[in-house]
């Protein structure tokens, strides 16, 4: 396979926990509720995926143990801060600070242990086309999936009922709350369904990134991810460009790394994060007087009866 | 039947004063099961934990070792917390005070430096973490980026940056090809208080600025003002506050302090600078902050609390085989629980029951 | 062509930016038909007249306001309760509504008229007591149902959300069941019936406050409600919006549905109402017709005693400009705010200026530029006891002995969750003594609060409770109290008694009028003009950013003002009377 291939192959696979991870979080913040604790859910997701899929050999099941993993852990979060009016932010770090360890203490026993990757899409004739052949029909089911989800998520919030709905208690949850709308229920479902992706986004990286697990895998993904939520203007479109763009630079950096350029590899390490202040930066910046985030994003809401 | 939560009129001084108690007897309980989980028998672990460390003159001294780096970032933390802006940046401002301090450190080795070395050191410390939590700091002032992520963002480079220097230029020749500095000279260490002890002069440090911290936030007018723009931003502007000279402020102030506490770490019980100086000491601070309810006494507390489970920690480690995560999973729940009860303050709980829903009722 | 009484009545409300539908000027009978044709083709609900009818009771005719059958009401509150804690927000009331009416809910701030009317709609559960819509006992577990009924509400604060569409936001306030394409051709539709047109692909954060209420009325107009409840709808309207509301109320009320109009302006009622139930703390007072009533005996009701006549100190002397502002110009902070534009004014001591005009035309940035917290390019643009002062922070112009209380008390006036005595350090950090190289003196910040408690007869719990624990009345009181206890040269107010008991209100205009009487300047905004008539020497109206030339209150009518308020200017307004019949 050529290189062209090969770097847009691993781009795509680079980004797809990113896309994941901030679909679920865009849902999230688009009803109003900031979950800071992606890192912790997706780092529990991957120890959690990988230990299923150890267990039963089934990369679905491990898929689903991550997503599990990332619900439960996001419905702490959802009692604290919607039920307890708990501040989002603090409430979020915890998470953060819970998942790392629990990951730890999960994964511990996985170190070292190999599981088969996720089979990979074949369809003779599709996926031997040269170039476009295998990143079109020669992926793993998490790459579809991430696309997929994207698709149903800008469906969701653009063409349903249910939709407007959420993006209004996340534009102001007074109103929503008066007209009727049970704003923290409509919260907590979408918390936990940034739970779950958040957990089948870590899930990802033992399952089908790399088949293996380690401690601390995610890297600081999680928190690439809620950059990408800024960056894309919660908007599902512009989050597939930002989840590309960011995957690209990671992948840039491992290349650059073996090109011997003579830079420093931690430097070429670094340019992601780097990367990320840069366009926090640069984002910010461009929204001159009208925010686009919700307007009512980590604010508290305690209804009155 | 159903629980709402709804606001008090007024704090609750009574929850205030009790609820991290609370906290940490619920988050004891927690353990307990989650020790039983791993098979290890709760009572056991607990007073491993707690207990132990307690009894013996040299984990006291350790605890006061490790606490001294958790209470003054900390206090810079909660001064942050206090304006509403969030540092989360902390770890990788130690490192960055570590690294600059440990410049000259190295840069004066062997040579006969006077004692003047220390104190230079202590001071470019905490310049170097003052002006690298500026960066987020002035990213949110002028382009309204958010602290959180850029501050985050920046551990990892800091990080980054430090395993770079000890892998490459600052490596120590003689050390074996380990990712280290050579030891610092004993003008370039921070003394110790005792002889033949570990405790050292940061603590003495760290207390001189739990007094300043108190004396900052109850007694002057810019104290104050970071309590108001933090509580009521607009009100703040309406005092005559500039937020943004006290969001540069804040987040100077806890650079300086976190910078500060790494040059202290790496000139003292570490002795030399290398990768993992710091077992999260950054994050951990955090829940030091919160469980400290942002006020430098109960910081002080916090810190020495937090402190006690990272050694006994170590101990379980050694004496009963339990992962070092536990700990980070205790200081989590704890996190967890001490903000939930936390909001008993602010909130209380009433039971609702539900309307009668039957059209032809009693009138 | 003959007008209505009413219509004269209310002066010609034939003006330029016309907004009247196409049925304005005909026959009403045909329009009523065309309308009720128009209805019963566009959607599938049984016909207009048949949901009046209750069960079992008799064919109501089409009989003119304030005549009934003898039938049951379409709602009836029987000891209606509800109750905070210990707390009555309404005590026992008992209400009939009677199709063909509008029916008003008078009673001052806090006297449970919103409690009621939320307890009507379903948003809160009443504590005792029971509701009967058409005969039959109702409970209501939420708005949709009693949106279900046919029961609509347009509230004083608006549901809307300010960064969806118009049509996303009339869709959120119905209840789904038709396509989205469908409701917004609907909505169109509805709403130039009405003669309240609407885009439905704006965005509701570019409308003015008038289209947003429109929105409100659509939506609720759009469920075909039986029964259409309003609360305060003219608190942001010109008089000359009102008067369009107006003649959308009497044409509903001509179709057959019942209308509660709650209020608290008492002209308005008796213009506007056939009924009218008083509330007084939690409880009704009386049920009457305000067409019987004077202003004053409905006062009376309403307040329960006589109110202490708020008296200006006799002849008033005037001194030197205190507060000069030259040429004001400065664009908004955010892209909803309003631009100000040469606004110019002189104030001298001992005189007291009043502002009026509905609320978004430009009173907060004012009040920020005078105050300090946004600047002026050029400092000779404010000018304080004659030091330029557009510049200068608003620290500085404290210890210029400016003083400044604005309309929002939490959040800005004071930081709701700390003490008062934190809060008298708030604004009197820079110049009254209580802070001592960077140091806090705690005793003279709580020697503020007792004498603030004392002068203005503050209530409170303890000595130093939290801001957000007192109530709104006694709050404004120490607001107001902390600054003028500074005897400061100026003094500015946004809306000084909005929200406000009338025992407190009468309490804070007389400290305005005395802290005038003692030679300072005082600027107030409000958007009560009865207020602004009882305690300023002149009245300026702020329009779209724009002052108009301050008048002397004696020369200012309703009618005036009214059409400042509006935009128009008082040589159009001539014009248009030569002109029209």
């Amino acid at each position: 396979m050529g290189l062209l291939e090969a770097i847009i192959l691993s781009v795509l696979a680079a980004s797809t926990p990113l896309l994941i991870a901030a679909t679920g979080e865009l849902v999230t913040e688009r009803s109003g509720v900031l979950n800071l604790g992606v890192e912790g859910m997706m780092i529990v997701g991957a120890a959690c995926g990988f230990g299923g899929t150890w267990l039963t050999g089934s990369t679905i099941i491990g898929a689903l143990c991550g997503i599990g993993a990332g619900v439960l852990l996001s419905l702490v979060f959802a009692m604290m801060t919607l039920g307890l009016a708990v501040n989002q932010v603090a409430t979020g770090l915890a998470l953060t600070i819970l998942g790392i360890g629990l990951s730890g203490l999960i994964g511990a026993g996985f170190v070292g242990e190999r599981i088969t990757p996720a089979p990979h899409l074949y369809i003779p004739g599709l996926t031997d086309i040269p170039l476009v052949g295998r990143i079109l029909f020669g992926e793993d089911g998490f790459i579809y999936l991430s696309l997929a989800l994207v698709v149903a998520v800008w469906l969701f919030l653009y063409r349903t009922r249910a939709g407007l709905v959420l993006r209004a208690a996340g534009d102001n949850h007074v109103s929503a709350h008066a007209l009727g709308y049970p704003v923290l229920r409509i919260r907590m479902f979408a918390v936990m369904f940034g739970g779950g992706c958040a957990g089948l986004a870590g899930a990802y990286l033992p399952l089908a990134y790399t088949p293996f697990f380690i401690p601390g895998m995610t890297a600081g993904r999680g928190w690439i991810a809620l950059a990408l939520v800024v960056f894309s203007s919660w908007r599902p479109g512009r989050l597939v460009i930002g989840a590309y763009l960011f995957g690209a630079v990671t992948i840039l950096q491992l290349h650059a790394q073996g090109l011997g350029l003579g830079i420093p590899s931690q430097f070429m390490s670094a340019l992601p994060y780097l990367a990320t202040v840069i366009v926090l930066v640069l984002i910010s910046r461009a929204r001159t007087g009208g925010s686009t985030a919700p307007a009512a994003l980590g604010t508290v809401f305690v209804p009155d009866r | 039947m159903q629980l709402v939560l709804e606001k008090r009129a007024e704090r609750s001084n009574v929850i205030a004063l009790i609820s991290p108690l609370i906290a940490i007897g619920l988050t004891i309980v927690t353990m307990s099961i989650l020790f039983a989980i791993l098979g290890k028998n709760p009572i056991l672990a607990l007073g491993v934990y707690f207990i132990d460390p307690l009894t013996d003159s040299y984990s006291l001294q350790e605890i006061a070792v490790k606490a001294t780096p958790l209470v003054m970032i900390a206090i810079g933390l909660s001064l942050c917390y206090l304006a509403n802006v969030w540092n989360i940046g902390a770890e990788g401002q130690f490192l960055i005070g570590a690294v600059a301090g440990s410049w000259l450190a190295v840069k004066t080795q062997g040579t006969d430096a006077g004692h003047w070395v220390l104190p230079a050191m202590l001071l470019l410390g905490a310049a170097a973490g003052a002006l690298y939590a500026l960066i987020p700091a002035i990213c949110k002032v002028r382009f309204g980026a958010s602290e959180i992520l850029t501050s985050l963002m920046l551990v990892y480079v800091a990080d980054l940056f430090l395993d770079y220097l000890v892998r490459g230029p600052w490596r120590d020749p003689a050390g074996f090809n380990f990712p280290t500095t050579a030891e610092f000279d004993p003008v370039a260490t921070v003394p110790v208080l005792i002889q033949g002890g570990r405790l050292h002069l940061g603590a003495v440090i760290a207390l001189l600025v739990v007094a300043a911290a108190t004396v900052l936030l109850g007694r002057t007018i810019k104290g104050f003002e970071i309590r108001v723009v933090g509580a009521a931003p607009r009100a703040a502007r309406f005092g005559g506050f500039n937020s943004d000279q006290l969001i540069l402020l804040t987040f100077a102030i806890s650079g300086a302090l976190a910078g500060l506490a790494g040059i202290i770490e790496v000139a003292g019980p570490v002795g030399h600078l290398q990768p993992g100086i710091s077992p999260g000491y950054g994050f951990t601070a955090i829940i030091v902050a919160f469980l400290g309810r942002l006020n430098p006494i109960g910081i002080l507390i916090a810190g020495l609390f937090l402190a006690l489970t990272f050694i006994g920690g170590e101990q379980a480690q050694i004496a009963m085989k339990i992962p070092l995560d536990v700990t980070k999973v205790f200081q989590g729940i704890l996190l967890f629980y001490v903000l939930a009860c936390d909001s008993l303050i602010l909130y209380r709980f009433r039971l609702v029951f539900p309307t009668r829903k039957v059209s032809s009722g009693t009138a | 062509m003959a007008i209505h009484p009413d219509d004269a009545r209310r002066g010609d409300i034939r003006h330029n930016k016309s907004r009247e539908s196409a049925v304005n000027g005909l026959p009403k009978s045909w329009a009523m038909l065309a309308l009720f044709r128009y209805l019963r083709r566009t959607s599938n609900w049984p016909s207009i007249e048949a949901p009046f009818l209750a069960p079992g009771a008799a064919m109501l005719d089409p009989a003119p306001a304030g005549l009934h059958s003898g039938a049951t009401p379409l709602l009836q509150t029987i000891a209606l309760t509800k109750r905070y804690g210990n707390f009555l927000a309404n005590d026992s009331i008992d209400i009939d509504i009677w199709p063909r009416q509008i029916h008003a809910l008078l009673g001052e701030n806090g006297a449970g008229k919103s409690t009621l009317v939320k307890t009507i709609y379903g948003l809160i559960q009443p504590s005792d007591g029971e509701m009967r819509w058409q005969g039959e006992k109702m409970v209501l577990s939420g708005p949709s149902e009693a949106r279900a009924r046919g029961i609509g509400m347009v509230f004083q604060h608006f549901s809307l959300f300010d960064n969806l569409t118009v049509a996303e936001n009339v869709a959120l306030g119905l209840d789904g069941k038709e396509s989205f394409k469908d409701m917004s051709a609907r909505l169109q539709e509805v709403s130039n019936i009405y003669g309240l047109p609407l885009d439905p692909k704006r965005e509701v954060w570019q409308l003015s406050v008038g289209e947003r209420q429109r929105i409100e009325i659509v939506r609720a107009l759009m469920q075909n409600p039986k029964f259409l409840i309003l609360d305060e709808p003219t608190a942001v309207l010109t008089p000359q919006e009102a008067d369009q509301l107006f003649v959308v109320l009497d044409r509903l009320k001509a179709e057959g549905r019942a209308i509660l109009y709650i209020s608290h302006k008492l002209e308005e009622v008796k213009r506007l109402c056939d009924t009218a139930t008083i509330l007084r703390g939690g409880r009704k007072i009386s049920t009457c017709n305000p067409q019987a009533e004077t202003a004053a005996s409905l006062a009376r009701m309403m307040v329960g005693a006589d109110i202490k006549e708020v008296k200006a100190a006799a002849g008033r002397q005037t001194t030197v400009p205190r507060l000069v502002v030259n040429d004001l110009s400065l664009a908004p902070d955010d892209p909803h705010g309003v631009r100000l534009e040469h606004i110019s004014l002189e104030l001298k001591g001992g005189e007291i200026l009043g502002i009026a005009g509905v609320a978004g035309n430009g009173q907060d940035e004012l009040f920020a530029a005078l105050s300090g917290e946004r600047l002026a390019q050029d400092p000779g643009t404010v000018v304080i006891d004659g030091i330029a002062a557009g510049h200068l922070s608003i620290t500085q112009r404290r210890k210029l002995g400016a003083a400044f209380v604005p309309e929002e008390r939490l959040g800005h006036g004071t930081a709701p969750r700390m003490k008062l005595s934190e809060n008298a350090l708030l604004t009197g950090h820079a110049a009254s003594g209580m802070v001592q190289h960077g140091f806090v003196n705690t005793a003279a910040t709580l020697s503020t609060v007792d004498r603030a408690t004392e002068t203005f007869d503050v209530r409170k719990a303890k000595r130093d409770p939290e801001a957000a624990s007192l109530s709104g009345g006694n709050l404004q009181k120490f607001i107001v109290g902390r600054e003028i206890l500074r005897n400061p040269a100026v003094l500015v107010v946004s809306q000084p008694t909005w929200g406000v008991d009338a025992g407190a209100a009468a309490v804070i205009r007389q400290a305005l009028l005395d802290l005038a009487a003692s030679g300072a300047a005082v600027l107030v905004t409000s958007q009560d003009l009865d207020e602004l008539a009882e305690i300023t020497d002149r009245i300026a109206v702020m329009f779209h950013g724009r002052l108009s030339e301050p008048m002397a209150t004696a020369d200012a009518n309703r009618e005036k003002l009214g059409l400042l308020m509006g935009g128009s200017s008082l040589e159009q307004k001539e014009a248009v009377h030569a002109v029209g019949a």
